[in-house]
């Protein structure tokens, strides 16, 4: 592809990627307005908003291998924006649970992360994926060179941290947090260099 | 369809029931998939006609009994109860039903009858949840005798006056008012006395998750989420909880059951 028409992509495609990954939170809002997010809408808000997280978390991971499958280069200027939608779906998860599930009872919030291994990992991953979002700016990416690379690498073990979170929620049907897994061990794997001429350093 | 001639019962709570539409579209009945909307989605195929009920076990007089002679074999009382499931939501629900007391005394329970299990229909073709291992089918559920005999428990045959919609259990259920709403077994198809403990499906598969007792009580948490506040179904996104009760504030009619009794241990 020539370099301008792959700026056209990329100018056209930015807000089309922007206004798709706002659609679910649209879509949530809309529910909640015409009163048909059901008889526990807190639980579907905790539910769909964690979802997000995970399925965007994973969009994101998708995009080198998808690159490198393709030959497509430009998809990587997509990942920094994917990567931030799956922070911002997280924060609506964390703000959720705090705000509309907890009440800001600080007490139950720290018992709960304290106690319940789930809630400590979701949370860890949380705090995790802020310092990834603060230094996605162009800026720190040139400030912090070739460290940048290894801290962006800790979104491999957010995203473990992410699924056990989910596996570790569900009562009997785990049908779900394992797809998710399947999906995330896949784009893990296709990471691992041991392919001859893989030897580049995929990120 | 209505059910002719129901009595009030002093047994009822005066709390505000749950909206017709929550209680018979939020549920979870694993039978027919494990999100709160499949039941209700999935239920038609549940067929509720003809449908007997097979009573043996510790009992002199072990026998069958089908739902037309149960409808019109007991007086059918509405009883209005708060329901507490496991998961921290609660409802209030205006069931149709008759103390569950009532129907085991016909089968003449004998003295080694020290426990009542109950079992649901296991049958994929209608059931198609059971088509996936997600439990150990059919759903099993048992209750002390003493516990089986006391008048909060009924077996409901409907609710908001009419026969039980397919997805809350039709057309035969447990209600146990004091205890997290798994043990209140759907779709009965099968009750035995036994003289040990029987096995009960969630208690089997995460023993320290579910007890056998599994009454509701503020102060033994679900290794996974508090057990001391609520969500109230129907009350909206800004309610907040409410504080959780001690037998989900039926203390004063069951707490003597458990007399003597380290309810951390049989939780």
């Amino acid at each position: 592809m020539t370099p301008s028409r792959t700026e056209t992509l990329v100018r056209v495609g930015k807000p089309l990627v922007f206004l798709l990954c706002l659609a679910p939170m649209g879509h949530l809002l809309w529910r909640v307005v015409m009163e048909t997010i059901g008889a526990n809408p807190v639980e579907t808000l905790i539910h769909a908003t964690g979802d997000w997280t995970l399925r965007l978390l994973l969009i994101t991971l998708a995009v080198t291998p998808l690159r490198r499958l393709t030959g497509q280069v430009w998809l990587i200027r997509f990942r920094r924006q994917l990567g931030l939608f799956a922070f911002f779906y997280a924060c609506l998860h964390l703000t959720a649970y705090l705000w509309l599930d907890q009440f800001f009872d600080w007490r139950a919030i720290i018992e709960d992360i304290v106690k319940r291994p789930y809630i400590t990992v979701g949370f860890a991953a949380f705090v995790l994926l802020i310092p990834l979002a603060v230094t996605s700016t162009r800026g720190w990416t040139r400030r912090l060179g070739r460290r940048w690379k290894t801290l962006h690498r800790v979104v491999y073990f957010i995203a473990i941290l992410g699924v056990v979170h989910y596996l570790w929620l569900v009562k009997a049907d785990r049908f779900e947090p394992i797809l998710y897994g399947v999906i995330l061990a896949g784009l893990l794997a296709f990471r691992i260099p041991w392919r001859k001429g893989n030897q580049s350093g995929v990120n | 369809e209505a059910i002719p001639n129901l009595k009030p019962s002093p047994l009822s709570t005066d709390e505000p029931p749950t909206s017709f539409k929550d209680v018979s579209r939020y549920n979870n009945f694993y039978e027919f998939g494990t999100e709160k909307y499949d039941p209700s989605t999935n239920a038609q195929t549940l067929r509720t006609r003809p449908w007997t009920v097979a009573v043996d076990g510790e009992c002199e007089s072990p026998g069958e009994i089908g739902i037309e002679d149960i409808l019109t074999g007991f007086t059918q009382e509405e009883r209005i109860y708060r329901l507490r499931c496991v998961e921290a939501w609660a409802m209030v629900v205006p069931w149709v039903g008759f103390p569950l007391g009532d129907l085991l005394q016909r089968f003449k329970p004998t003295s080694k009858a020290r426990y009542v299990a109950f079992e649901t229909l296991h049958d994929p073709e209608q059931m198609p949840g059971q088509r996936r291992a997600v439990l150990d089918w059919p759903y099993r559920e048992g209750l002390r005798m003493d516990e089986a005999m006391h008048p909060l428990t009924i077996l409901a045959t409907g609710l908001y006056g009419e026969l039980l919609p397919n997805q809350n259990g039709a057309p035969l259920r447990l209600v146990v008012p004091w205890k997290y709403g798994f043990k209140s077994i759907k779709s009965i198809v099968r009750i035995r006395f036994t003289e040990q403990e029987p096995p009960a499906t969630w208690n089997r598969m995460q023993p320290n998750e579910y007890g056998f007792y599994a009454n509701v009580n503020p102060e033994v948490d679900h290794p996974r989420w508090s057990q001391k506040r609520h969500r109230v179904i129907g009350e909206g996104l800004f309610a907040g909880k409410r504080e959780t009760l001690p037998f989900n504030g039926y203390a004063d009619q069951v707490a003597s059951l458990y007399s003597g009794m380290d309810l951390r241990r049989f939780f």
